[in-house]
């Protein structure tokens, strides 16, 4: 993936509740997406990975259009190679750790090396022992780590985190969140990062998108000294 | 006493069950996921059965798969047999029996798996097709497998359509419910309570099965 590899978002939607009108820019590395619930951050994550379908807009990764009104362009889902790390973190019930990060893998890949990636990147999230077992048995972390691993694991252009940090101890969280990091300073992917947790902002973020009501209230470096989110990034490091 | 019929309607009913799922679990999941101009209809149709007089089913199908109709002139020009008044009409008339229980309880377990794992799924580079049967259709595996048993135990103990489509020929398309009306209209009342006997167990075990099956969810998958 070239360095320059942006994700465009401009969205136009009607919902009952406000129209979702938002444009900005994801560089590589994180973008938190912050604002009050019922604010449309979920929804602007789900136009970018193809789930809603915007009224009017463009979404693009550099020059690749995954949705364009004026074009007719409308990738489908499977098609954008977006991971998505849910809220609820979605992990396959009734499949082993291995199955659900192989899930994700091209499968142009023989079989055996699907699986074999999937287990090296099991262990690079450290929960390389939960391999052959299901997601009921996961403490709330280990359930975390395996999702993160089944979204690097498919190689994907960007990245959406839609809250999937909330239910952790601040403990937990702080790690996982130093190694989501890592792991996207490698693969210059732009990232999206949608929480009402400042800590978790400042943790991992490099710009700050303000949502409130379905509009862009403000953009700013993470580091703006006139940005009112606690700083407690050295901290997490 | 003669096992023909019991062995009959076993035969019958496991045919139907599969034509049933072939065709039900196809239809669920149409409607489960897919909005699309007809829908309503297409549940309708597959219900009415459900509450259709037996008769009336009957006589659709003797419309439609007649020696007379396009489909049963089909038929009979592959297979040199009629559907009707044969094995294959008790066969129709048990698979649409048993099909609106596999459309209502199928679509009922798939509508019941979290939409967010088919998202997951899409997201992680499936086809809406391989979200279906790698996620969906093993999620609800045990709502599955419980509107089979239903579907069987429904399709064992058909009458009425059967009696219209297939006759009551002994040894050919008399099945074990057919038997009992038989048995009893001749005053051979202990075949009759045989026959009663073993389906009416069958049915308690299928249903029992069918509970097993829906009760245990929470713990494991």
């Amino acid at each position: 993936m070239s360095d320059d590899a942006k994700l465009a978002v401009r969205i136009v939607l009607r919902t009952r509740a406000f129209t979702l009108d938002v444009a900005f820019e994801v560089k590589p590395g994180v973008t938190v997406l912050f604002g009050p619930s019922g604010s449309g951050k979920s929804r602007t994550l789900g136009c970018i990975a193809g789930i809603v379908r915007p009224d009017r807009g463009h979404i693009a990764l550099g020059d690749d259009a995954g949705f364009d009104d004026a074009r007719s362009v409308e990738l489908p889902i499977h098609e954008r190679r977006i991971a998505y790390v849910f809220q609820s973190l979605a992990l396959f019930p009734h499949m082993t750790a291995e199955d659900n990060v192989a899930y994700g893998i091209n499968r142009s890949v023989p079989k055996a090396d699907r699986r074999a990636r999937a287990h090296d990147m099991l262990g690079k999230m450290r929960v390389g022992h939960l391999a052959a077992r299901k997601p009921h048995t996961f403490s709330g972390g280990e359930a975390q780590r395996v999702a993160l691993a089944r979204a690097f694991a498919m190689k994907p252009r960007a990245l959406l985190l839609d809250e999937p940090f909330s239910a952790l101890d601040a403990g937990v969280k702080l790690e996982l969140l130093a190694e989501v990091g890592e792991w996207l300073g490698r693969e210059k992917i732009p990232a999206i990062l949608v929480t009402h947790h400042a800590e978790e902002a400042s943790a991992l973020g490099d710009q700050v998108v303000m949502l409130e009501k379905g509009r862009v209230v403000r953009e700013a470096a993470i580091d703006d000294p006139t940005l009112s989110l606690p700083k407690i990034r050295a901290a997490a490091k | 006493m003669d096992l023909g019929p019991l062995l009959l309607s076993f035969e019958v009913a496991t045919i139907a069950t599969i034509l049933a799922a072939l065709i039900g679990i196809a239809a669920a999941a149409l409607l489960a996921n897919y909005r699309f101009p007809g829908r309503d209809l297409l549940d309708v149709l597959f219900t009415a059965p459900m509450v259709m007089p037996p008769t009336v089913l009957g006589y659709y199908v003797l419309v439609l798969l007649g020696r007379r109709s396009i489909l049963g002139h089909a038929y009979e020009a592959l297979t040199g047999r009629s559907i009707v008044f044969t094995v294959e009409g008790a066969v129709v008339a048990a698979t649409i029996g048993a099909l609106p229980l596999v459309v209502k309880s199928v679509r009922a377990a798939l509508e019941q798996t979290d939409p967010t794992l088919m998202l997951a799924a899409r997201t992680l580079g499936a086809t809406k097709l391989r979200a279906f049967f790698s996620v969906q259709l093993p999620l609800a595996k045990r709502g599955i497998a419980a509107a089979l048993m239903l579907a069987f135990a429904r399709a064992a103990g058909d009458f009425g359509v059967t009696l219209m489509v297939a006759g009551d020929i002994p040894g050919k398309t008399r099945t074990a419910s057919l038997a009992i009306y038989d048995a009893l209209q001749a005053q051979r009342e202990q075949e009759a309570t045989t026959l009663v006997v073993v389906l009416t167990v069958m049915v308690l075990a299928l249903l029992y099965g069918v509970g097993k099956l829906t009760a245990r969810r929470a713990d494991e998958r």
